[in-house]
């Protein structure tokens, strides 16, 4: 095969704008209203998309429509936001991260148990209940875009309506953040004691930050599991979690823009990787005892990690954000 | 950084009657905790419960071998199995908690120290280098590469970026990305399958009266006993034990009297991989075999029984360890197996709930 940029730049696009794309954009919003603006490290945030996505497909499934799916799963994402929160935001930071990663993993480990089969269907997981929405589409058949860059019409139909999500979250956080809330929000991340001396809830206002970014958490995976028709526990693992937080800091933490950003050049700069790597490897650039095709992937994997790194020390105000207010924990 | 060790402990001499705010503080959350264990106390017996009609109490479990043994001879086994179990999880999760106590860092990448012993042990024995070692000599090099490793992640990574004073939630997230980056470079050094050590790679079970276990797994507990005991004494006797101690205390005032704060750290690290890396070996011998995400499957595990033990201190990791080990094993004697993780991770969240000191740990804040 030969090497063709153009094909790997168009892959890339594609993936920089389709589904992948929303799916971390709306993840990143949530995440960053913990993370990026309240200084909760949340290590369980794919706990919130797991209890979205599952709570529309289980409802569909039992007989309810799309619309009540959508809404129970949100809210038992706030609830479960509460529910975690309310005993453990006033951990130290790193007992948070603890709990929270534990939480997400008791929530996918019970989805794909066996006493839970007849709700969950175990580790096959829930197939095609969102022909409601994909009914909805206005797009007749065809393939649509510009360029080489085409989606067909039900895909673009789902990242349409994921984008138009995503503006509606980025505009509500920005707002909010904007509002005194916010305000309180980032003194808290800032300096917990100094927003506690002044009379800030500083509790009450972990608890909301918690609940609210839930709720966009949970919209996450109701568009993950309307959009792919499907649910599966083993969609909800822990990598989800760290993959949103690269995201975040990429983006910014910290700015309402700053995860859609961030999910945009993440999956533009990891799919155009990945479709050169296995480009060079299958032309023979890459010699095949340093590196084959199968392990393209993991060496994704390996980029993400040492771009997380790299950014938390040396940029953690991502793109988008000032360094003046990303002294997370400046003690 | 320097403030961070001596904050924490301050924070820990204060008494939390002495201080009205706090009290207060105290009474208020305490019926949100009350109702969160509650629930989880209702969810996991709701859930026994179920698992109990759907798969009765034998189940799908390693116990079905043994279903014509009495329950007392069933519940002796497992028990020795979930201490295999706990004293895997006490030798990884010792560094876990030291590195913690010493440094303050919660190390998402400890998972990987584990999985890099049992890899490279396994190299070594399989004889892929070009050379074959015995598996016990191959996992005393294994310990020593860990401790190298161990000791390159101080110089390289975490001493630089303590002296560049990045903020705690930074580090955390730092050791989340190199978790991801050493745990897909073993992925791509060793391979996607599942490998047995090619030494003891079948095993027929001895019986020792009501007991049944596997030479290899009786060598396992004899020799964690033994090196759990040597890091105690260690700890306890020696100079660089004291001086350990004395670090994790009051990070200001051991420097203060003289104690080479840097080489202290660097020794935990050192310890603390090279104990990682012989937990990861015997891990793949005893249980499922080599993978490249052993340690990672492992680390939720560790940090339940170092939370349970208290987090911060040696001998609260190994009993830790242990307990939750036995625990989860004896679980499955009622309950099916795949809610063994539910059930350790259940215990961690109450732990830290109800004595987030954990049992051994010393009173302090964590919130």
């Amino acid at each position: 095969m030969d090497f063709d940029i153009v094909r790997s730049f168009v892959d890339a696009m594609r993936s920089a704008f389709g589904t992948s794309a929303v799916l971390f954009a709306l993840a990143g919003v949530g995440l960053n209203v913990m993370f990026g603006y309240t200084g909760l490290l949340n290590f369980g945030h794919v706990g919130s998309l797991l209890v979205g996505g599952y709570g529309t497909a289980i409802t569909v499934n039992l007989g309810g429509p799309l619309w009540l799916g959508i809404l129970i799963g949100i809210t038992a994402a706030v609830l479960l936001g509460l529910l975690y929160g309310l005993p453990t935001v006033r951990l130290r930071e790193d007992y948070l991260a603890i709990v929270t990663i534990a939480a997400a993993e008791i929530l996918r480990l019970l989805t794909r148990s066996s006493a839970l089969e007849p709700l969950t269907q175990g580790v096959f997981g829930i197939q095609k209940f969102a022909d409601n929405f994909y009914d909805l589409n206005p797009f007749p058949r065809g393939s649509y875009g510009v360029w080489r860059i085409t989606w067909d019409a039900n895909t673009l139909w789902a990242i349409v309506v994921g984008w138009l999500l995503v503006a509606l979250c980025v505009w509500l956080v920005w707002m909010l953040t904007r509002a005194p809330w916010g305000r309180v929000l980032k003194a808290i991340r800032e300096d917990e004691d100094a927003a506690r001396s002044l009379g800030k809830n500083v509790f009450g206002y972990k608890l909301q930050s918690l609940a609210i970014g839930g709720a966009i958490g949970a919209l996450a995976g109701v568009f993950f599991a309307v959009q792919s028709q499907s649910v599966n526990p083993d969609s909800f693992q822990p990598i989800f979690t760290f993959l949103a937080y690269a995201v975040v800091i990429l983006g910014g933490p910290g700015r309402a823009l700053g995860p859609v950003v961030g999910s945009i050049l993440f999956w533009f700069l990891l799919s155009f990787t990945e479709a050169v790597l296995r480009q060079a490897v299958s032309a023979g650039f890459i010699p095949d005892w340093l590196l084959t095709a199968q392990e393209v992937a993991a060496v994704r994997w390996i980029l993400v990690g040492l771009g997380l790194m790299l950014l938390i020390t040396f940029r953690p105000q991502g793109l988008l954000g000032s360094r003046e207010e990303t002294l997370i924990d400046a003690r | 950084m320097t403030g961070r060790a001596g904050s924490r402990l301050l924070a820990g001499q204060h008494d939390p009657v002495d201080d009205p705010g706090r009290a207060a503080g105290h009474r208020r959350f305490s019926v949100p905790r009350l109702v969160a264990i509650a629930l989880v106390v209702v969810a996991v017996a709701l859930i026994s419960d179920q698992a109990m009609g759907a798969t009765g109490l034998l189940g799908d479990n390693t116990l079905v071998a043994q279903a014509g043994r009495s329950f007392g001879a069933r519940f002796l086994n497992t028990v020795v199995d979930g201490l295999v179990v706990g004293l895997i999880i006490a030798l990884t999760s010792v560094g876990l908690s030291l590195i913690f106590g010493v440094t303050g860092l919660v190390n998402f990448a400890h998972g990987e120290l584990v999985t890099f012993g049992a890899v490279v042990a396994w190299f070594l024995n399989a004889g892929t280098w070009g050379f074959q070692v015995a598996l016990p000599v191959a996992t005393v090099l294994a310990v020593v590469a860990g401790s190298v490793f161990g000791a390159g992640l101080e110089k390289g990574i975490f001493g630089p970026l303590r002296r560049r004073k990045v903020p705690n939630i930074s580090l955390i997230v730092t050791t989340i990305g190199l978790s991801l980056v050493v745990r897909h470079v073993i992925l791509i050094w060793f391979g996607s399958g599942t490998q047995k050590y090619r030494d003891y790679a079948t095993q027929v079970a001895k019986d020792y009266g009501p007991i049944s276990i596997t030479d290899v797994k009786l060598a396992i507990i004899i020799v964690s006993l033994l090196v759990l005991a040597l890091v105690g004494l260690l700890l306890m006797k020696t100079k660089l034990g004291k001086a350990m101690r004395a670090v994790r205390d009051n990070r200001d005032l051991a420097e203060a009297s003289g104690i080479d704060v840097r080489k202290v750290i660097l020794a935990t690290w050192m310890g603390g991989a090279a104990l990682a890396a012989l937990g990861g070996v015997f891990q793949g011998i005893g249980f499922a075999g080599v993978s490249w995400d052993l340690g990672f499957k492992l680390l939720l595990l560790m940090f339940a029984g170092v939370i349970l033990g208290g987090l911060g201190t040696a001998f609260g990791a190994m009993v830790g360890g242990i307990l939750i080990g036995v625990v989860t094993q004896v679980s499955s004697l009622w309950l099916s197996t795949e809610f063994k993780l539910v059930i350790a991770f259940a215990a961690l969240i109450i732990v830290l709930l109800v004595r987030p000191q954990g049992i051994l740990g010393k009173k302090e804040r964590v919130g």
